[in-house]
């Protein structure tokens, strides 16, 4: 299992395939000013994980995956891909190198006049693929996403998951080294968004594709991917393996992620809160039970959920402690003696 | 009245109004259709950006548009005979509407490819494409519907400006009409070439509909 390059163990040096360095953007207003979307980037993406960018609205994640491409030119810092300085390439080297990163979008971006054959077709006629070949290839990439039957159809036939199908087909045809997705699954319904991230996770192992997620959507990255960068306001705010960052968030960024809006602890239940975080072994134990039978005070649980993540299954609750004190700082040490994480939370978690 | 002669005449009229109009269209459009494209490509948002080309083209657009025709084509008189040798009949008329309807296809042409969605081009950038591969594969089969029904608007103003050359003895129906009718007050000649012009235009009009519509994939 490829899964042995993850960690930070030190153990294996895995292999960069993209390498964003102190990369800035700035983008010029009417008033002269400029808007900087990306301040002082710098990320390492490794080949063959499925990593994830994850930041609210505005954040930059848009503006940080096309200068991945270069359909933005970074104001300034370098893109490497495979070592290659992307600022350094001629515009027909830019273009062939292009060729080597697929993207897909949100709005699956197909053309509309052509069949969804055709659409798979069209970047290898761009890389000057002969015809016979690049009806071949496109073919077997339709298989690949499951669409064979749907070749002769138009994207106007077909549903938004469908095209976002045709769109991966399209996107792997010059078998690209690294797949962006743009928000490819914001257009979608939850059910047609697994079936498209099982596609995706499937091509990173069957092709070993570094695949590159923007999302605002923390389902997502908990879905597929290893590694996650939290991006704030143009800056990175944390980065690190996705169980991590779920279950111990430093930045504010990341606990607002890891805590969506609507599901945070109100500030008017006052008093002193406690997160507590399951990995898969504790899971099994009755812990809030047993502390409420050892304490004989009752405990009340103010947020809890569970999620699979990168295999594995991690959960959070939020528990309200007793206004004592005493009491309260009992009861952390209790769960800290059965190897629980557990830690205080202040303000809105 | 209509008498084998009328007949003949206005037959004619019919032929060289349709001669006019589709020799100018077409002649029009290989003006205006690489015009147009130039515009959206060479704007500051487009494919290829070049600032001082698409300020020249808008504004020789611009000022050709903004002439009457009727104005326009008298003015070019000089250069219709330089290239005709004659300002008079079917043929000379061409010139005039060819300069007075390629700045309007090329409007025409720069609205159609406006639509196309801004990221199916950026999908293509993505995968390396040049911008002659854009203009090609992505702009001009993406804007097809969308210029074709532009076609049927355009070949109907041809056919009226084509009318108005009847003032200056350019032949076809609309010169019928302003002899017979508006000189010598034969109303009953003039109603039926007015008719004729409209069954024309209808006709025009409803196949360049058809083909558009026949062209686009995107409902179906």
């Amino acid at each position: 299992m490829y899964y042995g390059i993850r960690g930070d163990d030190g153990i294996s040096t895995p292999e960069t395939i993209v390498s964003l360095r102190n990369l800035t953007k700035t983008f010029p207003t009417a008033d002269g000013a400029g808007f900087t979307a990306l301040h002082d980037i710098s990320l390492d993406i490794r080949k063959g994980e499925i990593f994830g960018i994850i930041g609210m609205s505005g954040a930059g994640k848009s503006t940080l995956v096309r200068c991945i491409n270069y359909l933005e030119r970074p104001t300034s810092g370098t893109v490497l891909f495979q070592g290659r300085d992307l600022s350094k390439l001629s515009m027909p080297e830019l273009l062939r190198v292009r060729q080597s990163i697929g993207m897909i979008f949100q709005q699956f971006n197909l053309l509309m006049q052509r069949t969804a054959l055709q659409n798979v077709c069209f970047p290898l006629e761009i890389a000057g693929v002969e015809k016979k070949a690049r009806i071949r290839r496109a073919e077997e990439l339709l298989e690949l996403v499951g669409l064979a039957d749907k070749r002769n159809s138009y994207p106007s036939q077909l549903s938004g998951g469908q095209c976002q199908r045709v769109a991966i087909a399209r996107a792997l045809a010059t078998s690209p080294q690294v797949l962006l997705c743009d928000e490819a699954t914001s257009a979608l319904d939850p059910s047609t968004t697994r079936g498209v991230l099982a596609l995706i996770r499937e091509i990173n192992e069957k092709l070993g594709i570094t695949v590159i997620i923007i999302t605002h959507e923390m389902a997502v990255i908990e879905e597929i991917c290893q590694r996650v960068a939290i991006i704030d306001a143009g800056r990175i705010a944390e980065v690190g393996p996705v169980s991590d960052i779920f279950t111990h968030p430093k930045s504010d960024a990341a606990r607002r992620l890891v805590l969506p809006p609507g599901e945070r602890v109100e500030e008017f239940m006052g008093g002193r809160r406690c997160r507590i975080v399951f990995d898969g072994r504790s899971a099994f134990e009755p812990v809030i039970s047993n502390l409420v039978l050892e304490f004989r005070h009752p405990v009340n649980i103010l947020y809890a959920n569970t999620k699979e993540i990168d295999g594995k299954a991690v959960g959070q609750m939020i528990i309200a402690l007793p206004e004592d004190d005493h009491l309260a700082e009992r009861m952390l040490g209790s769960m800290r003696a059965q190897g629980l994480s557990v830690e205080e939370v202040t303000g809105d978690v | 009245m209509f008498d084998q002669a009328v007949v003949k005449m206005i037959g004619n009229g019919i032929l060289e109004t349709l001669y006019m109009t589709l020799t100018s269209t077409f002649i029009a459009y290989i003006i205006g259709l690489p015009l147009g494209v130039a515009l959206v490509v060479t704007d500051k948002d487009g494919i290829h950006p070049i600032r001082w080309l698409n300020s020249i083209l808008n504004v020789i657009v611009n000022i050709l548009r903004s002439i009457p025709f009727l104005i326009l084509m008298i003015f070019v008189t000089p250069l219709t005979r330089a290239i005709i040798g004659t300002s008079l009949g079917p043929t000379a008329t061409i010139v005039p509407l060819v300069i007075g309807s390629a700045p309007f296809i090329a409007r025409l042409v720069e609205s159609s490819i406006k639509e196309i969605d801004k990221g199916v081009i950026e999908a293509a950038q993505s995968m390396g494409a040049k911008p002659m591969q854009i203009i090609w594969k992505v702009l001009l089969p993406e804007a097809r519907p969308s210029i074709l029904v532009g076609a049927a608007i355009a070949v109907t103003t041809i056919l009226s400006y084509s009318a108005m050359a009847g003032i200056i003895g350019g032949r076809g129906l609309g010169d019928i009409a302003i002899r017979y009718g508006y000189y010598r007050y034969e109303n009953g000649i003039m109603f039926v070439t007015v008719a004729l012009l409209v069954i024309i235009v209808q006709v025009l009009q409803e196949v360049g509909m058809m083909v558009a519509r026949k062209n686009d994939k995107r409902r179906k």
